[in-house]
């Protein structure tokens, strides 16, 4: 058996039924998108004002990092901690520093992770953003000292932390080194717990693999975008271990919650007030 | 003079049938040992082997992956990789630990969690995740050693722990060879290859500085052989327990973080 063969092709099948399509004529907001979920055709700034879900069809497109910020922070609030940060080829395995020089040039983001403060409906808080586009948001070292770095800060300075996952798991190019970051973090948000201070996990599509077996599933409160693929194995390497195919919308963000793993599902519209709220719901009684 | 092993062939002793399992470190180490099982919640997982015992008089309590030896062993244990709820015992027995002082010793032999539809409707990757927090952040002395196959999250869950020791033929990987191989180059036959560039084996992951010890093993895995792999893990255990048991909490637990913390901190920079 081979328990992860599967999972790349798996990630990357889902990867493209997300991916906006890009019609080439127009740049900017005039840039025509073509719905995965029913094919109709939208410019970014109808896209944007309906955060990324499809107008017709309800359906979730890929949100990059700062997209997404820009949908949760309070305007002109965030501040970026470690921006360029960016991970060495620990391994020295072959062609990997040219893969992550691609993922940049693709995504204009040094990794995999954006963190940083921000506001959230007037809330003070320490937030990480995953980019499933760079690499797939696989967990490598600097993704981890990324969000390590940003948890201590949160520990520090008695913050609240949010942290949006996505993941296909982990950074193969760096071997054991990147499964060390799931202990790494886990640890890091396990001293920010201890405090007594409020970590709210956000899962969106995909969060699998270490992530999941991680911080995405050590948040005191955990809630899901709608539809996301949530789990540890991916949905082909189960269906390789158990000889049969697996029903539909197994592991789903509503199967999750069916199952007691997510809090809520909270439609992207509403997550900002539903993060400010659930914040603003943690303050000591005796701040009062 | 032993001839210096390839990573591929050390993977396959790694895997070796011949290597003593969990139990049988227990039995060899441990007196009066005694099985704890279930989660307490759903069920009892097998392949995961807790209890209490003590060791040279100190009650300890342990905790490791169990593989079988022929086909009827392996579905009993579940070829060592735990469920859900395997994971939620050896919570639960932490805790337990964490509250009557004892410290935790783990065996890891795994090829990786069990990737099934019931241990995905249980939460897998929670139960995971929740293990290697409490494990990380427990208030007792923890000592881990890796006997075999140390198969991603399913292994790190029971090890991250104040010492990694790896036994010199066990490996130490964030997924299989084969999957490795077929994931990056679309060919698992490319496997052995792969045991080479994914540095897995204890010296390599005693020079990332993954783990804290490496233990050299018998050539031979006979009656002998193993009656002095047993020994150097009982001594092992007896020297490091001495060093920790002599820490206060907070620098165990401050040393504990900063292992953890200190993973990949230079593979990085600004
Ligand atoms: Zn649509």
């Amino acid at each position: 058996m081979n328990p992860f063969s599967e999972k790349k092709s798996i990630l990357d099948s889902v990867n493209s039924l997300l991916r906006p399509m890009r019609k080439p004529a127009a740049g900017g907001e005039d840039k025509i998108y073509k719905c995965k979920g029913c094919g109709n055709k939208y410019t970014k700034a109808i896209l944007r004002e309906n955060h990324f879900v499809c107008p017709s069809c309800g359906h979730y497109g890929k949100l990059s990092a700062r997209t997404r910020i820009t949908t949760v922070a309070d305007r002109k609030s965030f501040r970026e901690f470690s921006r360029s940060m960016i991970g060495k080829n620990p391994l020295k395995f072959p062609g990997y520093e040219e893969k992550i020089r691609d993922a940049e040039k693709a995504t204009g983001l040094k990794e995999a992770v954006i963190t940083g403060t921000c506001t959230i409906d007037g809330e003070k808080a320490v937030i990480c953003v995953m980019d499933s586009r760079f690499l797939m948001a696989s967990m490598g070292t600097a993704v981890g000292e990324k969000i390590t770095r940003a948890c201590e800060y949160a520990t520090k300075k008695k913050l609240p932390i949010v942290v949006f996952c996505a993941s296909g798991g982990a950074r193969m190019q760096e071997g054991i080194l990147s499964l060390m970051q799931m202990a790494k973090t886990s640890a890091a948000f396990g001293k920010h717990g201890e405090a007594g201070l409020l970590f709210i996990s956000v899962l969106t599509n995909p969060t699998t693999g270490g992530v999941t077996a991680s911080f995405a599933g050590l948040g005191d409160v955990i809630l899901a975008e709608p539809g996301a693929l949530i789990g540890f194995a991916g949905p082909r390497v189960i269906e390789q271990t158990i000889g049969e195919k697996l029903p539909e919308g197994f592991q789903s963000s509503e199967f999750q919650l069916e199952h007691g793993f997510v809090d809520a599902i909270v439609k992207r519209e509403n997550m900002k007030e539903t993060i400010g709220k659930i914040i603003n719901l943690h303050r000591k009684a005796k701040d009062y | 003079m032993k001839r210096v092993l390839t990573a591929g062939e050390r993977v396959k002793l790694a895997r070796s049938p011949q290597r003593p399992r969990a139990k049988e470190y227990i039995e060899a180490i441990f007196d009066d040992f005694i099985e704890l099982a279930g989660d307490g919640a759903f069920g009892e997982d097998r392949s995961l082997v807790c209890g209490i015992g003590s060791y040279r008089g100190i009650p300890v309590t342990v905790i490791g992956q169990q593989k079988g030896r022929n086909f009827e062993e392996n579905m009993l244990y579940r070829f060592g990789m735990p469920n859900p709820e395997g994971y939620r015992k050896a919570i639960r027995l932490m805790r337990q630990a964490e509250k009557f002082g004892r410290p935790v010793i783990t065996f890891v032999d795994t090829p990786g969690a069990y990737p099934g539809k019931e241990a995905e409707e249980r939460g897998q990757g929670m139960a995971i995740a929740k293990c290697i927090q409490v494990m990380s952040l427990l208030k007792v002395p923890t000592v881990t050693f890796f006997i075999g196959e140390g198969g991603s999250g399913g292994a790190l869950a029971i090890a991250t722990s104040d010492r990694r020791i790896m036994l010199e033929n066990s490996i130490f990987s964030i997924l299989s060879p084969e999957g490795f191989a077929s994931i990056l180059w679309h060919d698992a036959d490319r496997w052995e290859e792969a045991c080479d560039a994914m540095k897995l084996t204890a010296g390599d992951i005693l020079e990332l500085g993954a783990c804290d010890e490496v233990i050299p093993e018998p050539e031979v895995m006979d009656e002998t052989g193993r009656r002095i792999l047993f020994k150097k893990v009982d001594r092992a255990i007896d020297r490091n327990l001495k060093e920790l048991l002599k820490l206060s909490e907070k620098e165990l637990l401050k040393g504990r973080y900063k292992k953890l913390r200190d993973m990949g901190k230079t593979d990085v920079r600004n």
